[in-house]
């Protein structure tokens, strides 16, 4: 029954955009149906997908819902919905005539191919949805495709995705060699050991990497996510990176005896994409870039959580394979919420200004202030700081990295104890770059005329974002909630010892987390409302800034976006490698000057481009072979298969 | 029960005392009186009654961040043991908690700094969330080396003074602890050689430069926070050191007293000896304290 209820709410999301399509270009009707399928199917699907929690793990042919596909469900279907109401007045039929039909024809596919691939028992089905899901994302991407740079985007996007999937046949095909079927499960534990194992493991890290936008596969990331529509950058991030985390998750799991290394591998690229995705998020001036990078870091987290699991398991130390994987699927749940929230307010700052480039804003936060209160608390979340979810998840794999140096049992394993000063500087640097964008989009005052017209957006805005918000609270102060959905993640993980694995709860304090917190809000609150009263009785006047003694401070003396991050691009300009246009001081008294700076990607601008194009140049002499004639072509392929013939 | 209420009260009492004896040490130092030891208290006293003055640029952020920065402060220091008395809240982690909560602060405090728009603010909360990447990870470090030493992941038993290990095997990784947290202590509490708290209009200066438009209780909220979080940072220094005990709990108290007086007047002696160092090697000295602590995990490791 509870397999029916996902099934309807994902043929609900499929054809949410499909009534629309019928109504003419200025009508909005067809928007209004569309939203009320997608909340609709989200509804039922999240019901069908609560209600597995309470009955046996189904395992069909074609359909699986155990656990870790709850987990994925749930924010599956939760975020789409919540972007769709966010769309009826963000991206309404009346504003989009063009392309509003399109973009939720594509929104509800997307929606639905990422649940079916959560749910996906065979190799056929996986692989149907997953390509349904790639290819939906690229018209997603390509929303306005009348931009060159959108164009582009979506170009890069589709190149990478298919790489991925070029590396999923390979992978699925290995698979069904190694077993004899299309059915995804557990590897027998004969193979253990095997290279076929390895080249598994080495295929879904690349191919699962590169749709989580793992470092160095993320080169897709940063402009898809910059390019789209808000509430589209919010299910991209939010929900479908993620579903690269699940594959990653789910193979991990039915590969039989890990090696060390794998978990190790998972670690060093985890840390690696952690510190880089936020390093060059500092660089950007570009709000929604600037979240895209911090989409890598987050990720990048995310799987440090998954390798510590996996050296859990690979060393037999269920505590690890617990706080680990706890910790792991916890941020998938938690950067689903935040960054969801973060891209939404973003797109309300967007379409206040109508730009996207911080060093313009300034002083939202009087005019749009539940915007920036959504921000803010998005931005204390995905600092991992408390009161808010991203603490707990971060708190967890930050006690899976303490005890693996052997605090509280007799296995140590000393290399994963590193995580734990590289989620501190993780964290320490997330909190420098948030409040860049949070002090330069909405503190101070405005440095542009739309910014100082922009309005606050409407409720149906509004009200996604209050939903996302009260989620990181709840998560935030109480995380025993979540406590028993995780313990069936895990135990969907790591199946072999589920009669042994504690539970979540007994190995983290989160009744203490929980009471730290509430502490924390009650103290602040009591602090807060007696400070309000005094400013009401003491007779507060105002002036303006002092700016140690300069009565006429204007906005252009503030500190910009890229000056807050001048001294630390200093510290890491050997990775960032900006390119930076300075003036040169020519006269005694300057005339109008400018200054630029960018930070190119890493991957893409500074190794990969570079590489094609001196691959191009070396290869051009044997450019005559691509003559443009079909039948030189045939010819190739004849030749080749004699070749092949002769050589068997 | 008791010992609980000492603990809450020698948090709240204590920390500005702190800072006047490192005014004094200094005086003596410098050959002069000094103010009374007791001035921050009266300089404390005397903002709180003023009123306050808040720039038309500046939103509920400017207003949250005193507040959240004095509210962290005091809840950190419920979480670290004073002296041999273990603290009122504890549990697998809590060091966690107690690092996050002071970025929590400081999240709000810079926050609070850009609301003005000024030029001068914006400056200097760039610099204390910069120079705090880099004292993060040397403070891990160091609780990786507690937690291993002490085979625990709670402040209570990192801090006892008792080592599995044995104390031979301790005291490299300790002293190497010990030296990289005394770096980030400076750092975090604006002390000489890294920053001047006495200083004001100056291009140099971390912290006292994000609350140059705070006026009335909102700074004196911002003083009390600071002298706390010194207070708190120093007791965890000190359980590092010196992390003796007597028989009896009450004599404890007075050992732990004297403990942080001792490291008021060290704070001041370190503060008339040296000069503030160039902005530019802030974080050299922060990498240092990295390396440090990093040796000292690395020394456990085998």
């Amino acid at each position: 029954m509870n397999e029916w209820l996902i099934i309807l709410g994902i043929a609900l999301h499929a054809i949410s955009g499909v009534p629309g399509l019928f109504y003419p270009g200025h009508d909005c009707r067809g928007q209004q149906i569309s939203v009320r399928l997608a909340v609709a199917g989200s509804v039922t699907g999240m019901a069908g997908a609560l209600w597995s929690l309470w009955s046996v793990p189904a395992a069909g042919a074609v359909l699986r819902v155990d656990g870790l596909a709850v987990i994925f469900l749930l924010p599956v279907f939760l975020v789409p919905a919540l972007g769709s109401i966010y769309g009826l007045e963000y991206w309404s039929q009346t504003a989009h005539p063009h392309n509003g039909r399109k973009l939720r024809l594509f929104y509800g596919l997307v929606t639905a191919a990422l649940a079916a691939v959560a749910v996906a028992a065979n190799t056929i089905l996986f692989l149907i949805s997953w390509e349904v899901m790639a290819l939906s994302a690229f018209f997603l991407v390509t929303t306005e495709d009348e931009d060159r740079a959108v164009r582009e985007a979506g170009w890069l996007y589709l190149v990478t995705t298919h790489l991925s999937t070029l590396c999923l046949f390979a992978l699925f095909a290995l698979m069904r060699v190694a077993t004899g079927s299309y059915a995804l499960g557990p590897l027998p534990a004969t193979l253990a050991g095997t290279g076929t194992v390895t080249a598994l493991f080495v295929l879904a890290v690349l191919a699962f990497g590169c749709k989580a936008g793992l470092m160095p596969m993320h080169i897709w990331l940063p402009s898809a996510h910059a390019m789209t529509p808000s509430h589209v950058s919010a299910l991209m991030s939010g929900v479908l990176i993620k579903i690269g985390i699940y594959g990653l998750i789910r193979i991990t799991s039915w590969l039989p005896d890990p090696p060390v290394w794998w978990g190790g591998l998972l670690l060093v690229l985890g840390g690696v994409s952690g510190v880089l995705g936020v390093v060059m998020a500092l660089g950007q001036h570009d709000l929604k870039r600037l979240l895209a990078y911090h989409s890598i870091e987050n990720i990048g987290i995310i799987v440090m959580g998954v390798g510590l699991a996996l050296v859990g398991r690979s060393l037999n130390c269920v505590e690890w394979v617990v706080l680990g994987m706890a910790g792991a699927l916890l941020h998938v749940w938690n950067h689903g919420l935040f960054k969801a929230l973060l891209f939404l307010s973003a797109g309300a700052v967007i379409h206040g200004t109508h730009s996207r480039d911080m060093d313009h804003m300034g002083g939202l936060a009087r005019v749009m202030p539940f915007t920036a209160l959504f921000f803010a608390v998005g931005a204390i979340a995905i600092c991992g700081l408390p009161p808010l979810n991203g603490f707990v998840s971060e708190l967890l794999i930050y006690l899976g990295a303490f005890r693996s140096m052997g605090i509280g049992q007799a296995m140590s394993w000393s290399g994963a104890a590193f995580v734990a000063p590289v989620l501190a500087l993780i964290g320490a640097l997330a909190l420098a770059c948030f409040v860049k964008a949070f002090g330069a989009v909405f503190l101070g005052t405005a440095r542009s005329r739309h910014c100082e017209h922009a309005h606050e957006v409407g409720r149906t805005m509004r009200g996604p974002m209050l939903v996302l918000t009260l989620l990181c609270l709840f998560i935030g102060l109480a995380p025993m909630a979540v406590a028993p959905v995780l313990d069936q993640g895990i135990s969907a993980w790591f199946p072999a010892g589920t009669a042994t694995v504690p539970g979540l709860a007994t190995l983290a304090p989160l009744g203490w987390v929980s009471l730290g917190s509430l502490t924390l809000v009650v103290l602040l609150g009591l602090a807060g409302l007696g400070w309000a009263r005094r400013i009401s009785h003491g007779g507060a006047a105002s002036g303006v800034t002092w700016d140690c003694g300069y009565a006429a401070p204007s906005a252009r003396m503030q500190y910009t976006a890229s000056s807050f991050a001048q001294i630390l691009g200093g510290l890491f300009a050997w990775i960032q490698r900006p390119r930076v246009s300075r003036p040169g001081v020519e006269a005694v008294f300057l005339g109008r000057t400018s200054f630029k700076s960018h930070v190119p990607d890493i991957m893409l601008d500074v190794i990969l481009k570079p590489a094609f194009r001196l691959g191009a140049k070396a290869l051009a002499s044997l450019r005559f072979i691509q003559a443009g004639n079909i039948h030189a072509y045939l010819f190739y392929i004849v030749m080749f298969l004699m070749a092949l013939l002769l050589w068997r | 029960m008791s010992h609980t209420l000492v603990h809450i009260a020698l948090l709240l009492v204590m920390p500005p005392l702190l800072l006047g004896v490192i005014g004094k040490t200094k005086a003596l130092f410098a050959g002069r009186i000094g103010p009374p030891v007791l001035q921050p208290y009266y300089d404390i006293g005397k903002l709180f009654r003023k009123g306050s003055v808040f720039s038309t640029t500046t939103t509920w952020v400017f207003r949250a961040g005193p507040v959240v920065g004095l509210a962290t402060a005091l809840l950190a220091g419920m979480l670290i043991p004073f002296g041999g008395h273990s603290a009122p809240l504890s549990f697998n982690g809590d060091m966690i908690l107690f690092a996050y909560l002071f970025a929590l602060g400081r999240f709000f405090t810079a926050s609070a700094a850009l609301d003005t728009g000024s030029a001068f603010e914006g400056m200097g909360a760039a610099r204390e969330v910069t120079f705090s990447c880099l004292a993060e990870p040397a403070l891990f470090f160091g609780f990786l080396v507690l937690a291993k030493l002490s085979a625990s992941l709670s402040l209570n038993t990192m801090l006892d003074g008792a080592f599995p290990l044995g104390a031979g095997a301790a005291a490299p990784s300790l002293v190497l602890v010990a030296s990289s947290l005394f770096i980030v202590l400076l750092v975090e509490n604006c002390r000489i050689p890294f920053d001047d708290p006495n200083t004001h209009l100056e291009l140099t200066m971390i912290h006292e430069v994000m609350v140059l438009d705070h006026s009335g209780p909102a700074f004196g909220m911002i003083l009390y926070g600071a002298a706390i979080k010194l207070f708190v940072m120093g007791a965890v220094l000190l359980r590092v050191v010196a992390p003796f005990e007597m028989s009896n709990p009450w004599a404890d108290w007075g050992l732990f007293i004297g403990g942080m007086l001792a490291l008021a007047v060290l704070i001041g002696v370190v503060e008339s000896m040296m000069a503030r160092f160039r902005m530019v090697f802030i974080p050299t000295f922060l990498v240092a304290a990295c390396l440090l602590s990093a040796f000292g995990v690395i020394l456990l490791l085998r």
